[in-house]
């Protein structure tokens, strides 16, 4: 049976007969089966796939870097722990292609000579849980690697590849420190490759279709479809396009056709960005002189109704609260910080400003993880971006915005725990 | 050449007791919540790197570390 390469944007949500591709016998009708490149590693990296987790590494550089090591065992992680409360694309891929996703675990595991295949799937997300799992029972013995599913607590900072790491190993889900860097991940003696779980699908894909085809779409310099989680409003849509695709297309594909004042790009580490960036490719080479990057795909409207500050105020409170606590600037300066966006936001206090810019600057670098760093990046943009709200703000005068209720989700999951 | 030692801290192991600032008052201050700030010690040197003049400090400052938190790299 041949199989044609999918010709458009839909690529990893290519459907069969108007249906997602869900179940094992849909998906090797509507993909074929796949062609187990023994040289996928090259094809892959002449593919030019870079992470889709948020990161956005050379994807071949990470996996040859565990290939190399001298542990006798390795394992892949496919992270599907989608921390980010504004992202909804890995829940959505697993949900529509979970097949995808697998046979990409075993195309890298056969790569680099795993013997293991670990999906995390966060505690608090049943629906990819059960989509995961039901994918796993079908495929049975066809599959050269077990592949298992553990569910880690839903932590903000638990999908960060070495609290996730920590956690399979047997510990709590929080980072551990790395004295260099980069350094190999392990879980006892065996060597660990963490790949997103769009990643792994983009690896099949790659498998399957090869590298032309792969780079027929989107930026030179990182190519592909990449998934998008846009919110138009109060609820995110995941969207699939090419990597130098604008926020404009990406909010018309979701119908919104309001007036924005920025945008939240990249995730809650990300950058706000002005509304003039509209029409501007989410491409590393056109976001990098503002200080953005894709990211993990998030795409946050802030409609010229809502304050940017109150957002962002929002999101660092959620931020502070997400601390793993380990670590003094992060346990302590977060929640500093949040206390001074929120008096900031509200209009209390002439000195946030100053507070902000000494505070963001003792946090900046100094946790053993990059989420401190992520949250002064959000900060000082939301207050580039808004600044002349800000200043209004600090004077005591907040806009008719910051009364309305924040559009970014900030749910509390500290109930979890970490283990 | 010789590469320029620098000093570090594994952020997780610190505790805040301060006595890193104590002992080496030129290459580490405090924050406002009692954790580690490398300083630059003096124009021609960045932040974190220990001049050859202050390497006893430095490795005193790592020695009496009580959670064995700052770290000299490369180590001595």
């Amino acid at each position: 049976m041949s199989v044609l390469a999918p010709s458009s944007a839909t690529r990893l949500f290519a459907t069969l007969d108007g249906r997602p591709a869900d179940t094992l016998r849909a998906h090797l009708r509507l993909r074929g089966a796949p062609r187990h490149r023994p040289d996928l590693l090259d094809e892959v990296s002449a593919a030019g796939l870079t992470g889709r987790g948020g990161a956005g590494f050379p994807t071949a550089v990470k996996a040859r870097f565990v290939a190399k090591s001298r542990s006798r065992r390795r394992v892949v992680v496919v992270n599907a722990m989608e921390g980010e409360p504004a992202a909804v694309k890995d829940a959505t891929l697993v949900v529509s292609a979970p097949h995808l996703v697998l046979d990409g675990a075993q195309a890298m595991a056969r790569a680099i000579g795993a013997d293991r295949i670990v999906v995390a799937v966060a505690q608090d997300n049943p629906d990819t849980d059960r989509a995961i799992r039901r994918a796993v029972g079908q495929r049975g013995a066809t599959d050269e690697v077990a592949i298992e599913v553990l569910n880690p607590p839903g932590r903000y900072v638990a999908g960060e590849e070495s609290a996730l790491v920590h956690w399979i190993a047997g510990g709590e889900a929080v980072p551990t420190f790395r004295r260099d860097r980069p350094s190999q991940l392990g879980i006892g003696r065996a060597a660990v490759l963490v790949d997103n779980a769009e990643t792994l699908a983009q690896v099949s894909l790659i498998d399957r279709f090869g590298a032309d085809w792969f780079r027929a779409l989107g930026d030179p310099d990182a190519p592909g479809t990449a998934l998008f989680s846009v919110w138009p409003a109060r609820q995110g849509v995941c969207v699939e396009a090419p990597t130098d695709i604008t926020s404009r297309k990406l909010l018309d594909a979701v119908g919104f056709d309001g007036v924005v004042s920025g945008l939240l790009l990249g995730g809650y580490g990300g950058t706000f960005v002005p509304a003039d960036l509209l029409d501007t490719p989410l491409t590393a080479s056109a976001l990098g002189p503002f200080g953005a990057s894709r990211g993990a795909g998030i795409v946050l409207a802030v409609p010229s109704s809502s304050c940017g500050l109150v957002e962002a105020a929002a999101i660092t409170r959620y931020m502070a609260r997400e601390s793993a606590g380990q670590c003094g600037p992060c346990a302590f300066g977060l929640p500093a910080i949040a206390e001074d966006m929120d008096r900031l936001a509200r209009g209390l206090d002439h000195r946030a400003l100053d507070h902000l810019e000494r505070r963001t600057a003792a946090v900046d670098g100094r946790g053993a993880c990059r989420h401190p760093d992520g949250v002064v990046r959000m900060v000082r943009s939301a207050l580039r971006v808004f600044g002349k709200d800000a200043e209004r703000h600090a004077s005591g005068r907040p806009c008719a915005g910051a009364s309305r209720r924040p559009i970014a989700p900030t749910p509390d999951h500290t109930g979890a725990g970490w283990r | 050449m010789r590469s320029i030692a620098h000093l570090r801290v594994n952020p997780i192991a610190c505790d805040g007791f301060g006595h890193c600032a104590e002992l080496a008052p030129e290459l580490v201050a405090l924050d406002e919540w009692g954790y580690p700030v490398f300083l630059a010690a003096d124009g021609r040197h960045e932040p974190g790197e220990v001049p050859a003049r202050l390497r006893r400090v430095a490795e005193a400052a790592v020695a009496q570390c009580p959670r064995r938190a700052l770290l000299l790299d490369p180590p001595s």
